[in-house]
């Protein structure tokens, strides 16, 4: 990790041609892997904070899949094949917890540190600019997402709940996703006035983990809701999940990682375009 | 001589109100350079631009020979900056703020830890140097923040209200550090409402009232310029109609519950007072000050 940090920090702005054009000049200085590595130091002394949050989608999936699996014989997996009730909601809490670590830390902390301690003011006095904190803080967010992702795939393997070798890429789409809610969620952080604004954070989250399919398949639900609840994001994250832990992946989930990608990008730039907006009036 | 920021007609403004409304300024390398003024003159927009966190709306500026618009990040590379409310990263130590700032100027560990060292040294911090940052007082966060901004070893500080909220032996102890790194070559910027400050530590300054520059030299230029040697201050108690004195001083200043008589021989004066009758509650004989240079080129005090 040492390495690629401080390769982070001697990359040249010259690297990211494509940037430059949607991020105007002086906003990036090429330095947000030392935000990453504050993060690193800040959080040596909570590691038990870190670890701790790597439990919460684990107990989900002792409750749901084998207490209330067992009154769910099987249920209708991806293409049609039936599967435990533990396998099929599995994937889906990774996916949703995936959401949930990249969504608390990319708003109520981001909000912390910008508005209370105003480290990011101090941090523009330097060359880094916003560019760097919003890609520093979301790709710290990434890193706590995929340790508490790897660990709950690592569970799964050990509940045989894991059969395709596809599953390998669980792990890289789980940061994809984190990165996608981070990002989002920064660039929302940018508009709030206050914490009660972050209630809105709540009623965005709450209902996405409840009825994006985490629970029961999309067929439960009268057609124009299945369209609506197709377009969401968590939706697609779940899908994809679904796909490679059960083995069954097609082309379609292609769509689902672009969608990510899309989601990513708007979110990063309008995320540092914001910060530098409010931080570099 | 090399001028390290170069500003011409420059403004700012936020919206329709104008916080800098033309301002004219050379900073020479190694002075200690001060824009005295009441809050809200335009010091701290100034400042704001000068460190390239804030854009220019309108005018010329030259930073270490760049233009803050485009070469943002490279001359904030070569700044220090003291804003006026510290900004500590309160999840880290004492000595780990000072580290990390330093990697955010891309520094290698090695050297982030030589340096936290020499500057906790430097900053009267080294007991405390593995403490939580919160708990600290209110002249020790700014030694630290102050500690911090020298973490690159910049070629120009700039200190926007160094010892505001500080008691005065925390002020002394920092305008000590302050000299020293004076004697050290590092140009210093400061911006202050305290007359005292300007005294002590610019060799040369502006004065900033709305937005505009009201008059540029040095502390004692400035006196001589607009105010006399000596001041007769005559105070009397509150409501009490107050003498006219006019023709015994070269200018007269009305304050709320006192005169300021502008003269080369405040003693004189005062026995000529004396002579007419007029008894205030108290008297005092003092030099000028940079207080009645503000008051001559506003007609208002500097601090409230």
């Amino acid at each position: 990790m040492t390495q690629t940090l401080d390769r982070a920090g001697q990359a040249k702005p010259a690297s990211v041609g494509l940037l430059w054009r949607v991020i105007p000049p002086g906003l990036y200085g090429g330095r947000a892997g030392m935000l990453v590595e504050r993060s690193v130091v800040v959080n040596r002394r909570a590691w038990f904070v870190l670890i701790g949050g790597a439990f919460e989608p684990m107990l989900f999936l002792w409750s749901l899949g084998l207490g209330f699996g067992q009154m769910v014989s099987s249920v209708a997996g991806p293409d049609g094949r039936p599967i435990s009730y533990a396998a099929f909601v599995a994937p889906a809490l990774l996916a949703a917890s995936a959401m949930n670590g990249a969504v608390y830390d990319a708003t109520f902390n981001v909000f912390f540190k910008f508005k209370y301690v105003k480290l990011y003011d101090a941090m523009l006095t330097t060359p880094m600019g916003p560019m760097d904190i919003a890609i520093g803080e979301i790709s710290w967010a990434l890193l706590r997402g995929g340790l508490y992702s790897a660990g709950f795939l690592a569970v799964m393997l050990g509940m045989g709940l894991i059969v395709s070798p596809w599953a390998l890429l669980a792990l890289p789409v789980a940061l994809l996703v984190a990165f996608a809610f981070a990002a989002v969620g920064m660039a929302a952080t940018t508009f709030m006035r206050s914490w009660r604004d972050f209630d809105l954070v709540q009623l965005a989250v709450l209902p996405l983990f409840l009825f994006s399919t985490t629970f029961y398949p999309l067929s439960v639900y009268p057609g124009w809701l299945q369209v609506v609840v197709s377009w969401t994001p968590l939706y697609h994250a779940i899908e994809l999940m679904r796909g490679l832990t059960l083995g069954v992946v097609g082309w379609g989930a292609l769509g689902h990682v672009a969608y990510f990608a899309v989601l990513a990008a708007v979110g990063t730039v309008v995320a540092a375009r914001r910060l530098g907006k409010l931080l570099l009036d | 001589m090399e001028n390290l920021v170069e500003a011409k007609a420059l403004t700012k403004h936020f919206g329709a109100f104008e916080a800098v409304r033309g301002i004219d300024v050379e900073v020479r390398r190694g002075e200690a350079f001060g824009f005295l003024g009441p809050n809200g003159a335009g010091k701290s927009s100034t400042m704001r631009m000068i460190s390239c966190v804030s854009g220019r709306s309108g005018g010329e500026l030259k930073v270490l020979g760049m233009d803050p618009g485009r070469d943002g990040p490279k001359i904030r590379a070569r700044l220090g900056v003291v804003p006026q409310l510290d900004n500590l990263d309160t999840e880290l130590t004492v000595r780990q703020n000072l580290q990390i700032y330093g990697r955010y100027f891309g520094m290698s560990r090695q050297r982030c830890r030589e340096k936290a060292a020499e500057l906790l040294e430097f900053a009267q911090l080294g007991d405390r140097a593995d403490h939580e940052v919160e708990p600290l007082s209110g002249g020790m966060k700014r030694r630290l923040t102050i500690a911090r901004s020298l973490v690159n070893d910049p070629e120009l500080l700039l200190l926007d209200e160094p010892t505001t909220g500080l008691d005065p032996q925390a002020r002394h102890l920092l305008w000590d550090r302050l000299f020293r790194l004076k004697q050290d070559g590092v140009t210093l910027i400061i911006t202050t409402h305290y007359m005292d400050e300007a005294e002590q530590l610019c060799d040369r300054l502006v004065v900033m009232d709305g937005g505009r520059i009201a008059a540029e030299g040095s502390p004692s230029e400035l006196i001589s310029r607009y105010s006399t040697k000596e001041v007769l201050e005559l105070r009397f108690p509150p409501g009490a109609r107050k003498p006219d004195l006019e023709r015994f001083a070269d200018r007269v200043e009305v304050l709320p519950d006192r005169l300021l008589l502008y003269t080369h021989d405040g003693e004189h004066v005062l026995a000529k007072v004396h002579e007419q009758g007029v008894q205030p509650v108290q008297s005092l004989v003092r030099r000028s000050s940079l207080e009645d240079v503000f008051l001559r080129l506003t007609g208002r005090t500097l601090v409230d």
